[in-house]
């Protein structure tokens, strides 16, 4: 009898042992869920959308300067960038985000998470298997190739593949040889994404930007449709820009704002909080805009 | 009528034969003969990928060392694949049929390049087009085409075996002129020489369950280019009329042009057809770089069609080269796009798009 009280004993332990090896890492945070975003921050630039000239606060090089100032907004009204959807560093700024999560069956391991954007509706997948990411040669997406790890509470994403996109929508690129890494961190009902952009093309210095969100456990996600059409006749070949030198619209941010032009146009040094003293400096910009 | 008129070949029975160096009497073919005797096929590939635009080729691509090259393969729908190695992509389709392979790289590669392809089917090659006459797309030929052979029958005066010899080669036209030397300066050797031309805007097949429609480019990269459409497969294996490492390579002195590329490119975008989002449906492999889909021919079109307006404007405002360079009108797209070394440097390609925007405008005038 003893002994048969031992083994059942022992076998209760190895199970419970087995079944405890077999979850997730203890208390590994469940980001489930559908969460809205919280706009105190950044409001003109995610909602409205930024205005024209306006690249302060980022990091972007002369190669990109140089793309931004002849970006015409009339692009969007060319039927094959009228869906062209928001690169995955950029996307969730908007509305809502759904994330749930593949776990085998049996195992309970955690497989991949999956983040659905209000924006466009496009879905994204992070491998959490520790797969390797495709060669260089594969395809780029706006999406990219994603893996994830659990660092403690906060779930850590790094982001390879991607194709060209944007930081901000006002024509600062962010080029297909970017990589991206993101931490979402949950504290109670509240979710901070953090993306961090490495950019060796269009970029001094990385780029860093985060966004809050507040679980909605009500919440629904609407479709997000999209066909192109022909708005307007255009010749052929045509295409929006402007050239070097000959963007009317550059200084109306500077000037409508009260801050000194040179500011305005971007920058590693314009990221950080010492650079309201170099601020103070500059002249600023005479007349309001027309 | 030389001798070499009299025994006919494919390349007689087209309107280009009649402008050949060949069809002007037995001395140029002799000569032909003479030159691809003497002249080691190794150095034939370097002028071809890198003296087709500078005549006298790079000694780097002389000197190129295959030895650590290795053939990956990457599946881009259930039977079309690319494989990348050293030169331009490679585009499989794989079937009941056989083999069709787009480009065939380097020489010293093939034994490579075909055990890559073994691993993808049993069956033997039956076509290789060319994309155009560049070393790093057509070195591989001969090699290749004999591992193949082609479906044949009908009357013919010997076996059949014999007359299915070796996978077709099919080129445009001014392809296999290129590579005779009919318009060029060199000839290279027969064996890398197409073997099925067409002169006409397409050519289309049936194979593997699919419609395959192989369509000229005039003008573009060089004036032999095609982009091969696998119309099932939705895979679309474009050559160097685009790729995604590096500003269009104009090789004007074969007949290359900037408004063919824009050309190009608007055939490639109009043929693509995406799903939600732009990330898949129509896929199309480049002539260098990584797969594709319309948001990468859609950026690269961008960046050309952005150059070409800022050039115009410039050559119309009566700005020297010099004065362009200076200028810099690249400088937004030069990090991604931009060289300053290899055989297409940012300021080759300013000097090519220069020239031939300038003939352009001479032209319209």
């Amino acid at each position: 009898m003893r002994s048969v009280l031992s083994l059942t004993a022992v076998r209760a332990v190895v199970a419970l042992a087995a079944g405890f090896l077999a979850m997730p890492a203890a208390a590994q945070v469940n980001l489930a869920g559908q969460w809205t975003g919280m706009y105190h921050e950044d409001f003109p630039d995610r909602l409205p959308g930024p205005e024209l000239g306006d690249y302060g606060g980022l990091p972007l090089n002369d190669a990109n300067r140089m793309r931004a100032e002849a970006w015409s907004a009339s692009i969007l009204s060319l039927p094959l960038y009228q869906c062209r959807v928001h690169p995955v560093d950029y996307a969730a700024s908007f509305a809502q985000i759904r994330i749930w999560e593949t776990v085998d069956s049996e195992t309970q391991q955690l497989e991949a998470m999956h983040i659905q954007h209000f924006a466009w509706g496009t879905i994204r997948t992070i491998w959490m298997d520790g797969r390797e990411h495709p060669p260089e040669y594969a395809q780029h997406t706006a999406m990219g190739f994603s893996t994830g790890e659990f660092i403690g509470q906060t779930l850590r994403v790094r982001t390879t593949h991607l194709k060209e996109g944007w930081l901000r929508r006002n024509g600062v690129a962010r080029s297909w040889n970017a990589t991206v890494t993101e931490h979402f961190t949950r504290r109670e009902d509240v979710l901070t994404w953090h993306v961090y952009i490495e950019d060796p093309a269009y970029l001094e210095e990385p780029f860093f930007r985060n966004r809050d969100y507040v679980l909605n456990p009500t919440g629904r996600m609407g479709p997000y449709p999209c066909e192109s059409v022909i708005e307007t006749d255009m010749p052929e070949n045509y295409f929006p820009h402007y050239l070097p030198g000959e963007n009317p619209y550059l200084q109306e941010f500077a000037v409508n704002h009260g801050i000194p032009y040179e500011a305005t146009r971007g920058g590693a040094a314009t990221m950080y909080p010492e650079y309201m003293d170099t601020i103070r400096q500059m002249p600023l910009p005479e007349g309001p805009a027309q | 009528m030389s001798r070499a008129d009299r025994r006919g070949a494919t390349v007689t029975r087209y309107p280009g034969y009649i402008r050949s160096g060949i069809a002007r009497g037995p001395g140029a073919a002799a000569r032909i003969g003479a030159s691809m005797k003497s002249f080691p096929v190794c150095i034939w590939l370097a002028w071809l990928s890198a003296g087709a635009v500078f005549p006298a080729g790079t000694p780097e691509a002389q000197q190129q060392d295959f030895s650590n090259v290795e053939i990956r393969t990457l599946q881009v729908t259930e039977n079309t694949y690319m494989l990348v190695g050293a030169g331009g992509n490679i585009t499989v389709q794989v079937g009941n049929d056989g083999v069709f392979v787009v480009d065939t790289q380097f020489a010293p590669l093939s034994d490579r390049i075909a055990a890559a392809i073994g691993e993808l089917s049993d069956l033997p090659i039956r076509y290789i087009v060319n994309t155009h006459h560049h070393g790093d797309h057509i070195g591989g030929n001969a090699n290749l085409r004999t591992t193949g052979n082609t479906v044949t029958g009908g009357n013919m005066p010997g076996p059949v075996p014999y007359a299915g010899g070796g996978a077709q080669v099919i080129a445009h036209e001014n392809v296999i002129l290129r590579l005779s030397a009919q318009t060029g300066e060199q000839a290279v050797p027969s064996t890398l020489w197409p073997t099925n031309t067409f002169f006409n805007d397409e050519k289309r097949l049936w194979f593997n369950g699919e419609g395959i429609r192989i369509i000229h480019q005039p003008r573009a990269h060089t004036d032999g280019d095609v982009i091969v459409f696998f119309r099932k497969s939705d895979v679309i294996a474009v050559g160097d009329v685009f790729s995604t490492t590096n500003y269009p390579v104009l090789d004007l002195a074969n007949g290359g042009s900037y408004q063919g590329i824009i050309e190009a490119l608007n055939t490639i975008v109009d043929l693509i057809i995406p799903v939600y989002g732009q990330d898949g449906g129509t896929l199309v492999i480049p002539g260098h770089g990584r797969l594709s889909g319309l948001g990468d021919v859609l950026d690269y079109r961008e960046m050309v069609l952005v150059i070409h307006d800022r050039l115009r404007h410039m050559i119309d405002s009566g700005m020297t080269l010099e004065q362009v360079k200076a200028a810099g009108p690249t400088r937004d797209y030069d990090p991604v796009y931009g060289s300053t070394e290899g055989f297409w440097t940012t300021e080759r390609f300013i000097e090519a798009a220069y020239a031939s925007l300038s003939e352009q405008i001479r032209s319209e005038q």
